[in-house]
């Protein structure tokens, strides 16, 4: 009897150690081959990694393009060549500031100004799918083509109320003009609270916002819609067999169609570059003190390097000038009245873009089933009901 | 400038027609459709149409044909075996295609009226005026319209039922 009670004991104790070993072994094989290896990580390029961008680019240009046999040339190298194009397309309709005289030239920031910007912007993020779409058929690779086609459908189904978010901030606009629809949304409800679209009167747009920024991440097959690309069912999805810079730009073109979404978020829904309160209440001293503030720490943490960081004795003073010297220029009569408004605009387009990645960082990917179940069953019906009420409201209000 | 783009837009249209017929492969016939479709939202927006240029866009290149090419994907769809016989069929098919098209070109020069030529960014009609027209002047056509297309949607459905 002992010696079944001695023996349960020891296998017990036997399996835990080994299974706690195997686990730690992961651990330990992990850390010795990143010493080995000598994998300083992306923070270590240049100061502060600032450099690994082009150590990434240096890396794809000299890497080989692969053109697989057996696939058709021509829409193999047209679907990379559209995604970017189309990507970095839709950018030229936002406006970043307002209009403003500069030696004696009346310019603003942004590059066109269309009468029907939002149609544009639907336009061209409507064409956008051709790219994953035909690259992933064009690859020859079944992955590929099951990562265009839930490419496809994803951003058919999404299309939808991404459309008809927009389309009930308009009601309150009656205009398509981006410049127009910013400059309809300044002001101050009760002197403090901005009269941007997610808190206009007499419906505020906030259900629209959110309904916009999910349908956003499927539209750039972002986490959690990541499905096109879902690594651990289709190896990379539609650009599997990529490579070089064929691979680059449909990654380009999704960082690209990020900023336009969060750009085109910014104008409709959070006033454009309208601060958050008003100027009299110091709004225009925002971008100057964090310059001034980001400035200081780095003066600051300059003294306080730690020995094996001990360029930052360099990098943190040189840096720290720099920005307190940015912080001068919003000083500048001149230059205030382009700097102040783009700096609200960033602000905003920057935040979004967190968000972006911060969701990226906290959500696992939906299955397939439930994506399409999400676009048709809750997300379509709630922008439909969401658009009949603001259109309600909207009449009821202007009787 | 206008007419130089009107030139280049325009044979890129017919360019573009043509070569959707001539393709075997049916994805290269389906974008060859897209690059039609294109050209005919710049020719829109050459006449000052911006709005419809813009509809055109979204509604055809980015929907409909989304959903062609979704189709053709899906379906594995692979190029079509060319006919035999070539030489016969275009001997046939060369002067029947000059006689429609010559046929065509008479009853256009002498069946339609006469108006003036059509000038660039003359027919600025922005959304407010297509809707204000759709919904007063063409109401019952617009209607009729979508009836038709929710019958289409319909008898799409009870025919997809029978499978599943």
């Amino acid at each position: 009897m002992e010696f079944i009670i001695i023996t349960l004991v020891k296998m017990a104790l036997t399996a835990f150690v080994l299974l706690t070993a195997c686990a730690y072994l992961v651990w330990i094989e992990r850390k010795v081959l990143a010493h080995i290896q000598l994998r300083p990580g992306p923070y270590f390029v240049g100061p502060h990694g600032l450099l690994q961008p082009l150590a990434d680019l240096i890396k794809l240009l000299t890497k080989e393009g692969v053109v697989p046999a057996s696939v058709n040339p021509f829409f193999y190298l047209l679907a990379p060549f559209l995604a970017v194009t189309l990507g970095l397309t839709s950018i030229v309709v936002i406006p970043f500031t307002p209009e403003f005289e500069i030696f004696g030239v009346k310019t603003a920031m942004g590059l066109t100004d269309l009468n029907i910007a939002v149609l544009f912007v639907l336009a061209i993020s409507s064409l956008g799918v051709y790219g994953i779409a035909i690259g992933g058929w064009a690859s020859n690779n079944k992955y590929s083509l099951m990562g265009g086609l839930r490419s496809a459908s994803q951003m058919i189904s999404y299309e939808l109320p991404l459309a008809l978010a927009i389309v009930a901030p308009l009601l309150l606009m009656n205009t398509l003009n981006f410049r127009t629809i910013i400059e309809a949304q300044s002001g101050y409800w009760f002197g403090v609270i901005p009269k941007w679209n997610v808190f206009a009167m007499p419906v505020p747009q906030i259900f629209s916002f959110l309904i916009f920024m999910t349908a956003g991440f499927a539209e750039t097959n972002r986490v959690p819609f990541d499905l096109p690309e879902a690594e651990s069912e289709l190896v990379a999805g539609f650009h599997t067999e990529y490579s070089s810079m064929m691979f680059a730009s449909f990654f380009m073109a999704e960082y690209a169609n990020i900023i336009t979404i969060c750009c085109v978020a910014t104008v409709l829904f959070l006033g454009g570059w309208h601060p958050l309160w008003p100027a009299g209440y110091g709004s225009d001293l925002v971008p100057p003190l964090l310059l001034a503030a980001a400035g200081a720490m780095l003066l600051f943490h300059a003294g306080q390097a730690v020995r094996w960081r001990s360029w930052d004795r360099f990098s943190f003073p040189v840096i720290g000038v720099i920005f307190l010297g940015l912080s001068g220029f919003f000083f500048i009569p001149l230059l205030k009245p382009i700097l102040v408004p783009l700096f609200w605009f960033l602000l905003k387009a920057g935040f979004l873009i967190f968000v972006f990645i911060w969701i990226r960082g906290t959500l696992p990917r939906f299955r397939y089933d439930q994506l399409m179940r999400f676009a048709w069953t809750f997300l379509f019906p709630v922008a439909v009901v969401n658009l009949l009420v603001t259109g309600l409201l909207v009449a009821l209000a202007g009787n | 400038m206008d007419v130089v783009l009107f030139l280049l837009f325009a044979s890129v249209a017919v360019g573009c027609a043509i070569n959707l017929v001539l393709q075997t492969h049916p994805i290269s016939s389906a974008l060859s459709l897209i690059g039609v479709m294109g050209s005919l939202a710049v020719l829109y927006l050459l006449l000052g149409g911006e709005f419809i240029a813009a509809v055109q866009l979204i509604v055809y290149a980015g929907a409909i044909m989304v959903l062609f090419v979704f189709v053709i994907m899906l379906l594995n769809a692979g190029a079509e075996k060319r006919p035999t016989r070539k030489v016969l069929r275009t001997a046939v098919a060369l002067p029947l295609l000059f006689t429609l098209a010559g046929v065509g070109a008479w009853l256009a020069a002498t069946q339609t009226p006469k108006t003036d030529a059509v000038k660039f960014g003359a027919y600025t009609a922005g959304p407010a005026e297509v809707g204000r027209a759709i919904f007063t002047s063409y109401l019952l056509p617009f209607e009729v319209t979508s009836i038709l297309i929710l019958i289409a949607i319909l008898g799409a459905i009870v025919l997809a039922r029978k499978e599943i």
